[in-house]
């Protein structure tokens, strides 16, 4: 993805007329996307009242309260700080133990490998809830019931089979000669890994970092099943949880969402040419 | 040297062992400790999260079992029958398949018109990708919740609009007719941008040279996007197509705080038919036996899905 100005096929600079037809189709649909958000965090700022008889205008009386008491509230810090952590240690161990697997299927030839790998891809076939109830007995069984790891270890199985996939295509890309002069030189596979493999693979690793990073921070389905207290809640159990305690204060859970979303909505424009590429990337490469 | 004599297998220069030959033999020397090393930790995390639980589901389906001890009570078939007999679940199903046919005719439409619209040059193009993108970066919770407040009848934009133009308020998710309706408006919102995405991607592809020479020949518009550019883009959109249907498949966090299924369960995916009828009131074995047929379901599918249409690409 990349944000030449004449990108596509056609790329000519259209006449007056199909321009205005243009923007006025493109910015409809912008107001449609933009609408809802925008109408969330200005709801924040209002009284229930307000939000009843004034939907669309400027808050009266902006109500600061309202955001101020959710950012000093300790809440809103734990569960951003879960969400974290959680996500980091998804990204890490994905990155370690795919890339390790990868390695393996791209370069070393051995019986099965190709068995192996298809055993891998088998998890992009289903969803991950199909199997949730034997996932939660395991997990409970295994004593990580309200850890970390509860959701971590689950996160990183299913994420595998577009991981391995996505790095080993990318590794099987690198130039064969590469790989001649380190085996002349004496160099086993596991220093080829370290020195030469990983260093050169930034590209693909911010990837797939940045495919488990999103997906385990907006998860929802298995903290939801996998954690028991409110300690351990990531942001989307967390929000649910403060909408159902203030189901009747809408301001209140306006200026929730939008807290809770700005973090993603900043990081997405700071960084967007990465997160699209590597967003739509890893769809198209599998 | 006693070599020729000892029992057992000899390393000797130009030797076999095991039947391998000697390269062979140093070839299993360098790969192995590789292959040792590298590839237990997924295959361990893999089988135990992902695959056993999955037989493990299929082996609980048979039973009648609250989670504690070992299964005993066989029940045979009855939690399929179950399954397939209830209405709740005939509606998941039938919303699961609406949601692609709508993502079929609205949303990979509207996401193709978008693309070809943002393949013009124009000013601030990059600027409405990433608007249109951005839905699709929120978490779906979040999204689910926004759009609870917009289609509340209280205090929501859709009713403050019918109201200003001097109507009711109106509760869309509360009506059983209309609430499917709002919630698959909810996931062309959420998704078209990913699906445009691809497009943009698949666009850019394109030679430009092959529009040229359509232009130098006057083609039209319509003739260009229906002669060039849509069978060029055929491989994406069967891409596309098949991501709306694993979508679909794994619908659940979008529901619960848009609907929760309600009303009076017109609005569940087979994952939140799962989610209230196995999880919340702890039916591990009917639980179970919704997961197999989501998961028959999903890999029936998606092999035929590829069988068909994506052999070639």
């Amino acid at each position: 993805m990349t944000s030449r100005p004449a990108p596509g096929a056609a790329g000519l600079r259209p006449d007056a007329l199909r321009q205005s037809y243009i923007y006025a189709a493109l910015i409809l649909v912008a107001a449609v996307v933009i609408i809802p958000l925008a109408m969330t965090a200005l709801g924040g700022f209002k009284t229930l009242g307000e939000l009843r008889t004034n939907a669309f205008g400027l808050p009266s009386d902006w109500q600061w309260s309202n955001y101020g008491d959710i950012l000093f509230s300790e809440r809103y810090w734990l569960q951003m700080r879960n969400s974290l952590v959680i996500a980091l240690l998804t990204v890490g161990l994905t990155l370690a133990v795919g890339s390790m697997a990868a390695f393996v299927f791209a370069h070393v030839a051995f019986f099965g490998s190709r068995y192996l790998l298809n055993y891998f891809l088998l998890g992009l076939m289903f969803p991950a809830a199909t199997a949730i109830l034997p996932l939660f007995i395991r997990i409970r069984d295994l004593g990580l019931i309200d850890t970390y790891w509860a959701v971590v270890l689950p996160q990183v199985a299913f994420g595998l089979g577009l991981s391995i996939l996505l790095m080993r295509n990318y590794f099987r890309g690198m130039p064969k000669e590469l790989f001649d002069a380190a085996f002349v030189d004496g160099c086993g596979y596991i220093r080829f890994f370290w020195r030469i493999t990983l260093p050169l693979s930034r590209p693909i690793l911010a990837t797939v970092g940045i495919i488990s990073f999103v997906s385990s921070w907006n998860s929802y389905i298995l903290p939801l099943i996998l954690l028991n207290s409110e300690e351990m809640y990531p942001w989307p159990l967390g929000m649910m949880v403060y909408r159902g305690e203030f189901a009747t204060d809408w301001q209140l859970v306006l200026a929730f969402i939008t807290l809770t979303i700005l973090p993603t909505v900043i990081a997405f424009f700071a960084a967007q040419r990465h997160i699209i590429a590597g967003l739509t990337a890893g769809a198209v490469k599998s | 040297m006693t070599t020729g004599t000892t029992a057992g297998p000899v390393v000797r220069s130009g030797d076999r062992l095991w039947g391998l030959s000697r390269r062979q033999l140093t070839s299993l020397r360098t790969t192995l400790p590789v292959v040792v090393l590298f590839l237990p930790p997924a295959l361990l995390l893999f089988t135990l999260f992902v695959v056993l639980p999955m037989g493990e589901a299929a082996w609980y389906s048979f039973y009648n079992w609250n989670g504690y001890g070992a299964p005993e009570q066989w029940v045979g078939l009855r939690n399929y029958e179950f399954v397939l007999s209830h209405k709740v679940f005939l509606t998941a199903l039938r919303n699961n398949g609406l949601i692609i046919v709508v993502s079929l005719l609205v949303q990979i439409p509207l996401a193709l018109w978008l693309a070809n619209l943002l393949a013009h040059r124009i000013r601030g193009a990059l600027m409405f990708r990433l608007i249109f993108f951005l839905p699709y970066v929120l978490a779906d919770v979040a999204a689910g919740l926004i759009w609870r407040f917009v289609y509340d009848g209280d205090f929501g934009i859709v009713s403050g609009v019918v109201q200003v133009a001097g109507g009711e308020p109106v509760y869309l998710l509360a009506e059983r007719e209309t609430a499917i309706w709002a919630v698959l408006a909810v996931i062309v919102w959420k998704y078209f941008g990913f699906h445009m995405m691809l497009f943009i991607a698949g666009l850019q592809a394109i030679d430009k040279e092959v529009m040229e020479a359509a232009e130098v020949d006057g083609a039209t518009g319509w003739q260009k996007f229906f002669r060039i550019t849509l069978p060029l883009l055929a491989s994406t959109v069967r891409l596309s197509v098949f991501f709306s249907i694993v979508g679909s498949l794994q619908l659940f966090d979008l529901i619960m705080p848009l609907t929760g299924g309600a009303p009076g369960n017109s609005t569940h995916t087979m994952v939140s038919y799962l989610y209230q009828f196995g999880v919340v009131r702890l039916q591990i074995s009917f639980g179970s036996a919704v997961g197999v047929v989501l998961f028959v379901i999903s890999v029936t599918l998606a092999f035929t899905y590829r069988r068909i249409f994506m052999r070639h690409d």
